[in-house]
Parts: C-alpha cells; structure tokens; sequence
C-alpha cells in the first residue's frame, strides 16, 4: 500500500474540492427537495383527487427508476431536445440546462423529493384525529390548523425517516461522477486511482470520507430527534 | 433504431439476472450476518454490527470501484507471485453480483434480525422441548414464520436493489443502462433510449410489488387485523 501518495498536497487538494463539491451538491438538492416535497405532501393530501393522482404518479414514476437513469435523462436527454437547444444559449433560465452541475442538482433534487414527500405524506396522514378535532374546537380555520398543528407536529415525526434520506442522498450523490466533468470525492477517486493505478488506496480513501460524513449526519439527527421529539418520550418528574 | 431498442430489450435479461444473482448472494450474507449478530458471542455480534455500519455507510459505486478495480489488481499480483504472465481480467458481471450482494447482505441483515427478533421465544423453545435440532428447528418453525416479518423490509430491499443495478453498467457490464447509453451516443438521440430503459425499470419494480403483495397476503394468512377507522 502507498498511503503516501493520496496525502500528496496535489492529491489531497483534489479530495478537498471533490468534498466540497459532494457537501455543496447535498446541501443545495436537500434543500430544494425539502421546499419541492412540503407542496408535493400536500398535493398528496389533499382533497382534489386529480392532484392527488397527479402527484402520486409523480414519486411511483421516481421512486420506481434508478437515479443514474434519471441523471442521464436530465443531463444527455434534455440537451438533444430542439426546445431546449433552441433556448440553452441565451434564454434564461435554459442556459442552466448546458451545466452538469445544474443537470447533477435538478436529478438529485426531482428525486429526493419524491421520497421525502411521500414520508411526509404519511405523517400528515396519521396525524391524531384529537389534535385536529382540538384545534377545530378552538375555532383555527383549515390553514392555521395546517400550519399551526399538522405540519409542525407531522415534521417532527418524519424526522427518523428523513434521516434515512439524508443518509442515502449522500451515497447518491456519488452518483454526480458519472457525469463528465464534475469533481465530486468519488470522481477525485477516480482520478486518483487512474493517475496513478492505486485503486485500494484510492477507493478505500473515499469510503473513509463518505463513512466520516455518514457518522456526522446520523449524529445531527440524533441530537434534533432528541430536541424535537422530546415531548414523544417519557416524561421527566 | 428498432434494433437499439430490441438490444436494450435484450438488455433487460442481463439487468434481471444480475439483480437475481445479487439477491442470492444478498439473501445469504443476510442469514449468515442476523445468525452473528443474534449469536451469544460477543466477537461475531461486534463483527455483525461493524459490518452492517460500515456498509450502509459507504455509497455502493465507491464500493463496486473498489472490488472491480481492486479485485483486479490484487488478482493479478497473486498470479504473478505464482509465477504466471497471464494477466487476469475479473468478469464485471461477477464484480458487480459480489458488491450489490455484499451491500444488501447488510440490509437484509436487519430485515432478517428483526424478523427472527419478532417472532415469540416460546416457539422455538417448544421445538427444542420436542427434541428438534438447531437446523431443524431453523427450518421448520423459525424460516416458515419469518418470511411474514421479513418480507416488507425484504420488499425494500428488493426494489432498492433492482435500481441499483444500474450502477454495474458503470464498470461495463452490458445491461440496459449500459445499451442505452451507447444507442444514445451512436444515434444522438438519449431522451427516447432512457425514457425507455426508465420504463423497463418501472415494470421490473411494479411487477415486484405485485408479486410480493401477493406473497405478503399468502404468507398473512390467518393472522388477524384491527381495524382502526
């Protein structure tokens, strides 16, 4: 084993861009699944059958392919597209459409949604009937008792499955190499391991990287369950 | 272009031999790590665990790279300690079936653990009263009963599974991801190839669920339900 080698500065620095690139695209297609999966959780509860169809076919079609065929959907298939090469010059917000990193964090984001929407869903879903007969009885209108009772308290009880997500969207975004170009710490890997033909050293680097960042998520969700999930535990006298 | 879409058709028997033979593999390592993990020896249940942590923690391409190329590489550099020139090539269609079964062992390890953990002590200590071996009592009163606990976390894992094969395309093997992905470069025209190969998925996946819904009620039977509403 050439250990050395891997802590070469050049190739150190290497692993250190592939991890920011890897943080930047989890944090960035999170965030945007969150915001994405909040309105789909609702479509998927509402009482509009049409959009409740709608959007229930959405994540089945999602969550029913892999995320690499996704990515190449979005990043080879919507580029062939005369619409669309017809705008990615210079109409906004099409030019997007020429960068993988955009293409990478569409396809992330599009699938993490879905998941996350669907886990919402059945904590919207199962929320106690008493708490919304409750909220009713004190006169709150269907909007203040979604945001005010269902939504906070749903979140909170997604949490455990959410941080499942968070865990497999960091494997996920390995995924980012396939795409030519980017620079994220498995794509550094790869680099590495075809620079200087070191695969164990290379590879084994990496996993070590995904493993540290895996333990630090489920360690931030273990803290906010305990915060948020507090009430759901034995009460201290 | 009718030929690129029967070849990706053809495809579709590599993706599902591929996904099986993982399965097979996964389905063992699962037994064997719930058998470590739930065994009165502290050395085998530390193994267990370190395995399945470890594994969940680490993404399956990183690891497919890892055993595809560093398979390869410590392969050879046996063969030439044994004095051979040959070189070796490993197949990808081994690699992969190697990593996606040593990866979803992990998982099917606490499907299996909770399944066994679920069903009542007094089962398999009536076996044993009745003079049942360990195998025996596995086989007749254990697996036959855990198939019902285990199959929703077992359906997971499937479907994970079979999505997850995509990934071997990466080290070359021809499945459908794969011939897609060379139709769409020789006909420059990727939407349809993927929208295609996507579509075979979603029916591999729904078919799954359909059968192992039905699995699910069979292996119910008898078992009763409250109904909440």
């Amino acid at each position: 084993m050439k250990w050395d080698v891997i802590f070469q500065p050049e190739n150190l620095a290497l692993y250190g861009q592939g991890i920011l690139t890897t943080l930047h695209l989890l944090m960035a297609s999170l965030a945007i699944g969150a915001v994405l999966a909040l309105g789909f959780a609702l479509a998927l509860t509402s009482r509009w059958r049409v959009l409740r169809a709608v959007v229930g076919a959405y994540t089945y079609v999602v969550r029913g392919t892999p995320l690499l065929i996704q990515v190449y959907l979005i990043y080879y298939g919507l580029g062939q597209l005369e619409w669309i090469q017809a705008r990615w010059d210079d109409i906004w917000p099409w030019t997007y459409f020429k960068e993988p990193f955009f293409c990478a964090l569409l396809a992330f984001s599009l699938n993490t949604a879905a998941y996350t929407a669907e886990m919402l869903a059945g904590a919207i879903r199962e929320t106690n009937a008493g708490e919304i007969e409750a909220a009713q009885a004190y006169g709150m209108g269907s909007v203040a008792i979604l945001w005010r009772i269902v939504l906070p308290s749903a979140m909170r009880r997604t949490l455990p499955a959410y941080s499942n997500e968070v865990v497999m969207m960091l494997q996920s975004t390995s995924l980012a190499s396939a795409v030519p170009s980017m620079l994220d710490v498995t794509s550094a890997a790869s680099r590495v391991y075809s620079k200087f033909y070191l695969p164990f050293e290379a590879f084994l680097f990496a996993a070590g990287i995904y493993l540290v960042a895996t333990f630090a998520l489920v360690g931030i969700f273990r803290l906010a369950e305990r915060h948020f999930l507090a009430y759901l535990g034995p009460h201290k006298t | 272009m009718n030929a690129y879409y029967f070849s990706i058709l053809q495809g579709s028997l590599m993706t599902v031999a591929v996904a099986l033979a993982s399965l097979a593999v996964a389905v063992l390592f699962g037994l064997l790590g719930a058998a470590a993990r739930l065994s009165p020896n502290r050395l085998a249940v530390a193994a267990g665990t370190v395995y399945t942590t470890v594994i969940r923690g680490i993404p399956d391409l990183v690891l497919m790279l890892l055993v595809f190329y560093g398979g390869t590489m410590g392969l050879n550099y046996l063969v030439t300690a044994m004095g051979s020139k040959a070189s070796v090539d490993i197949n990808p269609f081994v690699a992969g079936v190697l990593t996606l079964g040593f990866i979803y062992g992990a998982y099917m390890t606490e499907t299996f653990r909770g399944a066994i953990l679920a069903i009542p002590r007094g089962q398999s200590e009536a076996a044993l009263a009745f003079g049942m071996g360990r195998a025996q009592t596995f086989l007749r009163i254990i697996a036959p009963q855990m198939v019902r606990y285990a199959l929703p976390g077992f359906t997971n894992n499937w479907l994970v599974l079979i999505k997850s094969t995509a990934l071997v395309s990466l080290i070359g093997l021809q499945e459908m991801t794969y011939l897609s992905k060379q139709a769409s470069a020789a006909t420059r025209s990727p939407f349809a190839f993927f929208l295609f190969t996507a579509a075979l998925f979603l029916v591999f996946t729904s078919a799954s669920l359909w059968v192992l819904r039905k699995a699910n009620d069979h292996y119910s039977l008898g078992t009763r339900r409250a109904q909440l509403h």
